[in-house]
């Protein structure tokens, strides 16, 4: 999303260098998540076939599965209700596993727009949504976010009218947050599937809005 | 165990220092806010980060924080807030 | 006391709107934490990941990637419980940094 850290010239890809994985290719950190992912085979704590398994499960999840149920609760009120009240519940109706830790969903109004953040480390619904942006996890964002909300959403692109509250949830313990997007305008006559494709990771963390068509 | 607290009762945050793995974050120490929801029971997460058990479970709550309350030089309107997830040791009752 | 991860509200600059493709080794520890603290396994809780993290001190903490600071404290966290030895984790991390160089070679 963002092509604004081409640093380096000879930089081929759309994202930042990770010194982990391109310029130390094998550090004492990688070395000893391969050790101790070894040993707890070896001790029977887990199989190897465990390991895979959960590596595919992460790999399976992203913000898709919260777009498609951001755009059934666009489409239907009782669905939305129940989302509102139990996030993993409503995810089952739609097939979708979104794991055990319970997630709730905050539900942006023309009164209220909410933002998500952790400020003690960087919990995010990484069940429903996928692994987070490395800037979710930033001191920059974990910092300021929910001191000057206006200020950093401004800095995404996103103007919240001072007649609006803005409010910002810090997920400090055992729930995880996603923010329900305010339905575009224009969107009126589209489908389910169409509607989910409006649906951005940013809207779900709070960080944008869905602009209307 | 019933919460000790509802939705609406004005409230205020221990203002405590111990060091350990707490997850009451510090700007909200001391500061008065009103509990917006009362979520459930959880392990204490101050036990836990020992390898114990976290029990007797505490209530979680929202509490909801007027952001002009938490930051002096707070740029935004007034009805900007802040909610946060607050075990209930951590919550003192507050006359209003 | 005020901890170096409790950091709601301080003084930073812009938010770097930074994102990468997670590598292999990034997912491996991160299902490793699942695994762990899945209801079957129920080694570790995520309360004990994050203690471990915070009890990294300021300096690895802002040194070290995200990842880099889970694994050392789910490494730690598993050392503290007797799940693993540091005479098998020194011998096992040996083991892997000799295979790499062999596929460098």
């Amino acid at each position: 999303m963002s092509d604004h850290h081409h640093h380096d010239d000879d930089w081929p890809y759309p994202h930042p260098k990770q010194p982990d994985t391109e310029d130390a290719p094998f550090t004492d950190h990688m070395a000893m998540a391969e050790a101790v992912t070894e040993l707890l085979i070896d001790k029977n704590i887990f199989t190897a076939d465990d390991m895979r398994k959960m590596v595919e499960y992460i790999d399976s999840k992203s913000p898709a599965e919260g777009a498609r149920m951001v755009a059934r609760a666009w489409t239907d009120p009782d669905f939305k209700g129940r989302m509102l009240k139990d996030v993993n519940a409503a995810a089952k109706e739609l097939d979708i596993d979104a794991g055990t830790i319970p997630i709730r969903c905050v539900e942006n109004t023309p009164e209220a727009h909410n933002v998500i953040v952790c400020t003690l480390c960087s919990c995010y619904p990484r069940m429903l949504l996928g692994l987070p942006p490395d800037w979710y996890k930033s001191r920059a964002y974990r910092s300021r976010v929910i001191r000057e909300p206006r200020k950093v959403l401004a800095e995404f692109g996103t103007d919240i009218s001072d007649a609006v509250e803005t409010r910002v949830h810090d997920s400090t313990a055992d729930l995880r947050y996603m923010v329900l997007p305010m339905r575009p305008k224009g969107s009126e006559g589209m489908n389910e599937d169409a509607l989910a494709g409006l649906v951005t990771r940013d809207s779900m963390i709070g960080v944008s809005v869905i602009k209307d068509l | 165990m019933s919460a000790r607290f509802a939705v609406g009762d004005n409230v205020r945050v221990r203002e405590a220092y111990p060091p350990g793995h707490i997850r009451t974050p510090h700007f909200i120490r001391g500061k008065a806010g009103v509990v917006s929801a009362v979520i459930g029971t959880f392990a204490n997460p101050e036990e836990l980060a020992y390898g114990r058990p976290g029990t007797p479970k505490q209530t979680l709550y929202w509490v909801t924080f007027p952001q002009t309350g938490l930051w002096p030089d707070y740029a935004g309107p007034e009805h900007d807030t802040a909610v946060v997830d607050v075990f209930e040791h951590w919550l003192v009752g507050e006359q209003q | 006391m005020r901890r170096h991860h409790d950091m709601g509200g301080l003084d930073a600059g812009p938010v770097e709107q930074t994102e990468h493709d997670y590598s292999p080794w990034e997912k491996r520890v991160d299902a490793i934490m699942r695994l762990l603290s899945d209801e079957k396994c129920q080694l570790m809780s995520v309360d004990e990941l994050r203690r471990g993290i915070e009890n990294l001190g300021p300096g690895a903490y802002d040194e070290y990637n995200y990842y880099e600071r889970w694994i050392s404290s789910i490494t730690n966290n598993l050392i503290e419980k007797g799940v693993i030895t540091v005479d098998e984790l020194g011998t096992k991390m040996e083991e892997a940094k000799a295979r790499w160089q062999e596929t460098q070679a």
